[in-house]
């Protein structure tokens, strides 16, 4: 827990951390909330000499541009509902949107001439754009009242390897287990807290005629989920962090466990997940040929109208006493400011909003997809969904982001995806497969 | 010639000291330059220098941020591809290989069929050579998404009603050997299920370009060949094929660049593992999600090009020759 990696080092955080200020205040997840690491302290080292200086709420005024990837319906109205509701009207703002896709696939070339303020990803890819020197420092921000709006926690995903701040939080989402609630009153069938309840809830579904877990590897991303679940959950936080920071081996026992086991979980999954997009894999469960999906929120987006009324979630049951559950995958999104933003002040002022309550509800009201960091959000716009969301991040001791948000973004899709889709497609070459992740692991974590 | 170089005594005269004479003259001159100059540095400009700076590149180690980034790293990415990469590098290379060999053996020779059959004048001979051109009016990205929709939904698609029995068949996720080569490499069933994809589009291609081809053969060739009694396996193998040779040239070439360049449909299908060929591995490298690799993508790329280029010696000796030896006779 409290071995110091060096900046630099491809690890998602070198601790465990609490996304909740509440859970903190509240003490029931005291201790390992506390955990916090070298970043943070060296964040408040470092915030006095912030390039930034003088920011001051309601000074900016002039033009910002904001680059967005919000180039869906649901969250690009809900952006420009966010970016209308900033209280300081002398800030003229343009949305400057290009496709989801288009904008991650050119982001190098992007942020080589970016806008004011653009959209990313906490976490390792967060970190390796500040350490390239191309994001702007936004500590001051921070400073000025963010820490204190979002806690110690998003603070931390918030950071780089320098302990400056460059990122604000703006949403996030749980992976999880997602089921159909009626199906399972339809059948009794109850939520599963450890690996025999789900072996035996599986076969209950198998005799019902439905297939326990819809599954689905298209893109070489969405089987990456599952693999995070039973490794952390298997192995805890710490090896994750390690083993995605290229310090622990793929050969290591403890990593072919994790597909030993998911071996022995492939019967109750879906046949054939490499062809199949995570889309077709949601309809299953929409539905009711499908029990179970290891996704994320997201997948209310494929039920009708949204409406996710019938839509619930467990977090992934426990595979071992020793470890626990006390680890869930919350990626988040935010926004970041660029190195020279043409109008800085402006963009500080627009990032500070961007963290409060007054931005994310905005967003929140055009896509209840995703739950939002500040915990001053009028809890009734919530649904249930959300609410549960926001108690089983709450409660985690610990938060992981995505295997390809954790490590280096080369080495997840040159070689985590396919290698995991080796996997599925021939789980009895299992040796042969970590041998060559492990090799490769080593030319791109190290160089 | 003689006597027309007399009729001009000064330029005679400086051709007779053995220098060049002055082609053009004032103006003339200029546009001369002009037209062969913008071109020229068009060209290297657009690409000489990216080719060159991507050889350069792929003896470095660079994240395609800064310039002053920039690292020189010897054979390291070339040596990483072939004892790191190695299995990914050579399926792609046999992808290229099996996707090369294929075009030739399968749709060129099945496109040269349909010229042949449709240049005669059957009923009907305009319909179906439309129905055989429209997919090439397609980019072969759209090729993609359409037979990955129509042809090889797994649950819907015509080919799973046709051939999977009632059970649904993953046609483009399926990445187990058709055909294997040893453990690690083999053609894969995904891959040769876009090879049918790709054929469908590239046999009309063909079908086109020896149509063409076809109209130009004289016919009272053919007509001399039946009356010496040669039957029509002998007359098409004997006459006609050797007639189109400028035809078959063309083919080869367009063939070769279709098979070497192939990218499209691969990527606008996700890149199925085991489909992967070396455009798309330098495609990985440098942009995308994995990309900032520009060392390593260079060098995929560099190798790429160098096959490119023995293929066009080949092709520019080659067909050189063969001009020649048509201007001599």
């Amino acid at each position: 827990m409290s071995k110091l990696i060096l900046p630099g080092s491809p690890s998602p955080s070198t601790h465990g951390y609490s996304l909740s200020r509440r859970s903190l205040l509240k003490g029931t997840a005291g201790t390992a909330a506390l955990a916090v690491g070298l970043p943070t302290v060296l964040a408040a080292c470092g915030s006095d000499d912030s390039s930034g200086g003088d920011f001051e709420l309601g000074s900016a005024t002039g033009d910002l541009t904001i680059g967005s990837n919000y180039s869906n319906e649901l969250p690009q109205a809900g952006l420009a509902a966010a970016t209308a509701a900033v209280p300081n009207a002398n800030i003229n703002s343009s949305i400057n949107e290009v496709d989801h896709n288009t904008f991650q696939e050119n982001i190098t070339t992007y942020l080589q001439n970016p806008d004011d303020i653009i959209p990313w990803f906490a976490g390792f890819r967060m970190r390796f754009f500040a350490e390239q020197d191309l994001l702007g420092d936004i500590t001051d921000v921070w400073d000025a009242g963010l820490s204190d709006l979002l806690g110690e926690g998003f603070k931390t995903a918030s950071t780089g390897n320098d302990g400056k701040q460059y990122f604000v939080p703006w949403t996030y989402y749980i992976w999880g287990v997602y089921f159909r609630p009626s199906l399972f009153e339809e059948n009794g069938w109850t939520a599963p807290t450890n690996l025999d309840e789900l072996n035996s809830l599986a076969s209950d579904m198998q005799d019902a005629g439905i297939t326990p877990f819809a599954f689905a590897n298209d893109g070489r991303w969405p089987a990456m989920g599952t693999f995070d679940q039973l490794n952390f959950r298997l192995n805890g936080y710490d090896f994750h962090v390690d083993l995605m920071a290229g310090e622990e081996s793929w050969t290591d026992e403890r990593v072919k466990n994790v597909f030993t086991t998911w071996e022995s979980l492939l019967p109750i999954h879906q046949e054939n997940p490499n062809g199949r997009t995570w889309e077709e894999a949601a309809a299953a469960v929409v539905n009711k040929e499908a029990g179970m999906m290891t996704i994320g929120t997201f997948i209310g987006s494929q039920f009708p109208d949204g409406d996710t009324s019938d839509l619930d979630f467990f977090t992934f049951p426990e595979l071992d006493p020793e470890i626990g559950t006390g680890t869930v995958e919350a990626p988040i999104d935010g926004w970041m400011m660029a190195k020279s933003p043409s109008n800085e002040s402006a963009a500080k002022e627009m990032l500070y909003h961007y963290g409060t309550a007054l931005a994310q509800e905005a967003y929140l009201a055009e896509d209840p997809s995703v739950v939002a960091p500040s915990e001053d959000v009028d809890a009734s716009i919530y649904s249930p969904l959300q609410n549960k969301v926001l108690a089983a991040v709450a409660a985690a001791p610990t938060v992981t982001q995505f295997l390809d948000r954790d490590t280096s973004p080369e080495f997840a899709s040159n070689v985590a995806g396919p290698r995991i889709a080796d996997f599925l497609a021939n789980p009895g070459d299992i040796d042969s497969i970590l041998a060559d992740m492990q090799e490769q692991a080593e030319v791109i974590l190290n160089s | 010639m003689a006597t027309a170089e007399a009729d001009v005594p000064t330029a005679a005269l400086k051709v007779e000291r053995g220098k060049k004479a002055p082609q053009f003259k004032g103006r003339d001159r200029w546009v001369f330059y002009a037209m062969v100059g913008i071109p020229t540095g068009l060209h290297v400009l657009l690409v000489w220098v990216p080719t060159v700076g991507s050889i350069f590149l792929s003896f470095t180690d660079w994240k395609g941020i800064r310039f002053s980034d920039i690292t020189w790293v010897g054979l390291r990415n070339y040596n990483q591809i072939f004892t790191v990469f190695e299995k990914d590098f050579f399926q792609a290379l046999i992808n290229n290989t099996v996707l090369l060999v294929f075009l030739f053996l399968g749709p060129t020779l099945f496109g040269m069929f349909l010229a042949y059959s449709l240049d005669k004048s059957i009923k009907g001979t305009r319909l179906y050579q439309s129905v055989f051109y429209t997919p090439v009016v397609l980019s072969l990205a759209v090729v993609g998404f359409m037979w990955q929709s129509v042809i090889y939904s797994t649950e819907n698609g015509l080919a799973t009603q046709l051939f999977g029995g009632g059970e649904p068949v993953d046609w483009l996720g399926n990445q187990s050997f058709l055909i294997s080569f040893g453990d690690t490499y083999g053609i894969s069933k995904n891959f040769a299920a876009i090879l049918i994809a790709i054929a469908w589009r590239h046999a009309g291609y063909i079908m086109v370009l020896y149509l063409a081809g076809l109209k130009s053969v004289d016919n009272s060739l053919k007509e001399a060949a039946s009356i010496d009694g040669a039957n029509e396996w002998q007359t098409f193998r004997l006459v006609t094929f050797p007639t189109l040779k400028p035809i078959n040239v063309v083919v080869a070439v367009i063939t070769v660049i279709e098979a070497l360049r192939a990218f499209d449909i691969i990527f606008v299908l996700n890149t199925p593992r085991k489909t992967e060929v070396l455009s798309i591995l330098t495609t990985n490298n440098l942009l995308g999600e994995g990309g900032g690799n520009v060392g390593r993508g260079s060098a995929y790329a560099t190798i790429l090009f160098l096959l490119c280029l023995g293929f066009v010696i080949w092709y520019v000796t080659n067909h050189y020759k063969s001009t020649e030896e048509g201007a001599e006779s």
